[in-house]
């Protein structure tokens, strides 16, 4: 199968990207301000609904139960979407998808079409393949629009320009649009924005959207976003075409009142989005005369198969992980090399895409847990990361493997109280060509990574262990005396 | 009460004074304490590493050892994290019915040293004395997997002499995180220069925690700095009596 497209073409190792990104002070920045700023709201509006909890569980229970019934589910979507007038497509994989989708807009005869942000056509590299074919598609979200005038990659999943400033915004403003003159001033440019965008709003007759809900006892689809450009995309034009990934589905409309609350919360601090969208099939002289959703796999129902790892798929794109992660926090969303950034990228990207430098992702964790804490869903990524760097090693189990050598020593020292007092005393006697005036400051291989920035005081003479037994003979010797 | 010690692997081997102190300390609090020499280590760098097969006879030997104890402390709360969070999804994995059973009658009696004072001996003064200016490091596993919350600060307000001082952004990881300090040391050290930052700007001489790992990390880029701030775990302070200072004091 192949699904190395676009987007999830190869990257360096999680490590790799981050040793460059690091030596970014203006990106650092960028970084650390916006996360702060949105973690900071959301603490704020999480903290005011006082049933938060229970919206977590019942948002948890509802996705566990969706995917245990997603066949089902997925059918009656696509009956009612039908009887609305829709036209529903499946996608094994990106390839696929992407060949209905540039086929629906060849058969309308569209040479541009108006985007409302989605992952999903990034995970499959639409764009590309939309550009392959003589299609122009015009990013309208405003984050996605800097992005893709920028020449850039996204950083992250709410706010894919997160790790740009006004004053770079500004630049590429200027030069992607032709002006002379023009601030900094957030007002200024969204009016640039705007003034840019509303003549595609106008002009582009095929929208093109993702999904944030699919509504299976309706047929309906639901987009929520801040700006407007959703609304726009998916009202004004005459053809609307929407991806979504399978695991967008929802039993019934009723759900969307756990959703929609949880959701603007833990994505952007907002109590809720300022726009919701839904619409159902198509309606005669209303909005979009031609409906069409792809539902798209690839790769999904193999994460489904899989006990452990399943839940990666209540994931509903909030970001907040992101936001809070200490990790991302420091590198930015660049450093995972795809699409999915973040603690959610960590277990999303090696479970989507077969590529090698996914397998350094799942390490790219400190398992410090605050993205489980903060997750809407309830996603406990932490407990899948350390799932998936198990895969990771039983895929990789070498003989020549240092690490793994390294661990299975271990596993034996470990074994008994005797053998482990036998490594203590060996190490005491080992590790005296490191010490140096009483601490060890350089150490070989990659322990060097730990005498990089950190001293180590060396093996104390004496064990706990050792300790203890002449505590209890004295002890002993007490009592008898 | 008998307590059973569980001192953890690295504790045993590289921070011996901490097992001493938990000793002293709830000696003198009358009890009795046991410590079992065929123990090892709960497994937790292998798990957490990727290494699950090579966990699973380790989680074995810990139940096989602790099983008819009446509590069993740990002066780790990474490690308790790991018996609590992952020892029954890996005895159900066994599908040995009385493993599963033996976990599950275990998992109520393991404390992590704070629990186990405040919350089983119901005792906050401990009587300790400490004159030294202090600010208190939460650990990962400490605030995310046990929810120690206040516990080791309520301990440490009864302590006599001590000038407690907060810790900004006490609920970010100081970037030890395992082996993840080596796979990914320059984001480590990133996490690590935040987190010095943090510490150096209470102006105290020492900082504590409950876990001995994230100190380690903290403290070598502490020294590495010559920062001159030092770290002690929660046990050490908790021990420290005008009689009897902590072990390092008494060098000193």
């Amino acid at each position: 199968m192949t699904i190395r497209v676009g987007e999830a073409a190869e990257a360096p190792s999680f490590q790799k990207a981050a040793f460059k990104l690091l030596d970014d002070a203006q990106l650092r920045k960028n970084v650390r301000h916006a996360t702060d700023v949105i973690s900071g709201k959301r603490a704020i509006v999480v903290k005011e609904q006082q049933d938060w909890q229970q919206l977590r569980a019942t948002a948890s229970a509802i996705k566990q139960h969706t995917l245990a019934h997603l066949d089902e589910y997925l059918l009656k979507f696509e009956a009612a979407c039908t009887a609305a007038g829709g036209h529903v497509h499946w996608a094994s994989d990106a390839d696929e998808a992407n060949r209905i989708i540039v086929d629906l807009v060849k058969q309308y005869g569209g040479k541009e079409v108006i985007k409302v942000k989605t992952m999903t056509s990034d995970e499959i590299g639409l764009n590309k393949a939309f550009e392959a074919n003589g299609i122009h598609p015009h990013e309208t979200d405003l984050a996605d629009m800097i992005v893709q005038l920028g020449h850039d990659k996204p950083s992250h999943i709410v706010a894919p320009a997160l790790h740009r400033n006004r004053q770079q915004v500004r630049e590429i403003f200027m030069r992607e649009m032709g002006l002379s003159e023009l601030t900094d001033e957030p007002q200024d440019l969204t009016n640039a924005a705007r003034q840019y965008l509303r003549e595609k709003f106008l002009k582009v007759k095929i929208g093109f959207s993702g999904a944030n809900y699919l509504l299976a006892d309706t047929g309906g689809v639901c987009v929520v976003e801040s700006e407007g450009n959703g609304r726009m995309c998916v009202t004004l034009p005459d053809i609307l075409i929407t991806l979504a990934g399978i695991e967008k589905i929802i039993p019934s409309f009723r759900d969307l009142e756990v959703f929609l609350q949880l959701l603007p919360r833990s994505a952007t601090g907002e109590r809720m989005n300022p726009y919701n969208s839904l619409w159902t099939g198509v309606h005669k002289g209303e909005g979009p005369q031609h409906f069409h959703v792809v539902l798209l796999d690839n790769g999904r129902t193999r994460i489904l198969a899989d006990p452990e790892a399943r839940q990666t798929l209540h994931c509903i794109r909030c970001g907040a992980c992101l936001n809070t992660c200490p990790v991302y926090r420091q590198t930015g969303g660049h450093a995972y090399g795809s699409i999915y950034s973040g603690p959610i990228g960590a277990i999303v990207t090696p479970q989507l895409f077969d590529m090698e430098h996914s397998q350094s992702l799942p390490y790219a964790s400190s398992l410090c847990g605050a993205c489980y804490e903060v997750c809407p869903v309830k996603i406990n990524i932490p407990e899948v990361l350390i799932h998936l760097r198990g895969r990771i090693v039983r895929e990789q189990q070498s003989g020549a493997n240092i690490e793994a050598i390294g661990m299975k020593a271990m596993a034996r020292v470990f074994s008994s109280g005797r053998r482990l007092e036998a490594a203590q005393r060996l190490g005491r006697l080992g590790q005296w060509p490191f010490v140096s005036e009483g601490w060890i400051k350089h150490l070989p291989g990659m322990l060097g990574n730990w005498t990089a920035v950190r001293d180590m005081r060396p093996l104390p003479k004496q064990s706990f262990r050792s300790w203890w037994r002449e505590h209890e003979k004295e002890k002993k010797e007490g009592a008898d005396g | 009460m008998r307590i059973s010690l569980f001192i953890t692997c690295y504790n045993d081997t590289l921070f011996p004074e901490t097992g001493k102190s938990v000793v002293r300390l709830l000696e003198r609090l009358g009890h009795e304490i046991e410590f079992p020499l065929e123990q090892t280590c709960c497994g937790q760098m292998h798990y957490n590493t990727g290494y699950q097969q090579e966990a699973m006879p380790l989680m074995q030997r810990f139940v096989e050892i602790f099983k008819d104890a009446e509590v069993v402390c740990i002066p780790s709360s990474s490690c308790v994290a790991m018996i609590r969070d992952h020892y029954p999804k890996m005895a159900e994995a066994t599908g040995d019915p009385g493993l599963i059973k033996a976990v599950d009658r275990l998992l109520p009696r393991v404390y992590e040293l704070s629990e186990l004072l405040v919350n089983k001996l119901g005792i906050e003064d401990v009587n300790a004395y400490y004159p030294h200016r202090v600010t208190y490091h939460a650990s990962c596993h400490s605030l995310r997997s046990l929810h120690l919350g206040e516990l080791p600060l309520r301990l440490l307000r009864k302590v006599r002499g001590i000038d407690l001082v907060e810790l900004n952004e006490i609920d970010q990881c100081c970037g030890f995180g395992g082996t993840f300090a080596i796979k990914n040391g320059d984001v480590s050290a990133a996490m690590l220069s935040e987190k010095l930052r943090c510490v150096e700007n209470t102006r105290a001489e020492v900082c504590t925690a409950v876990d001995n790992s994230c100190l380690m990390h903290i403290f070598g880029g502490l020294h590495r700095q010559r920062t001159g701030i030092k770290t002690v775990h929660l046990a050490e302070i908790l021990a420290s009596t005008e009689d009897q200072p902590s072990e390092d004091e008494a060098q000193s």
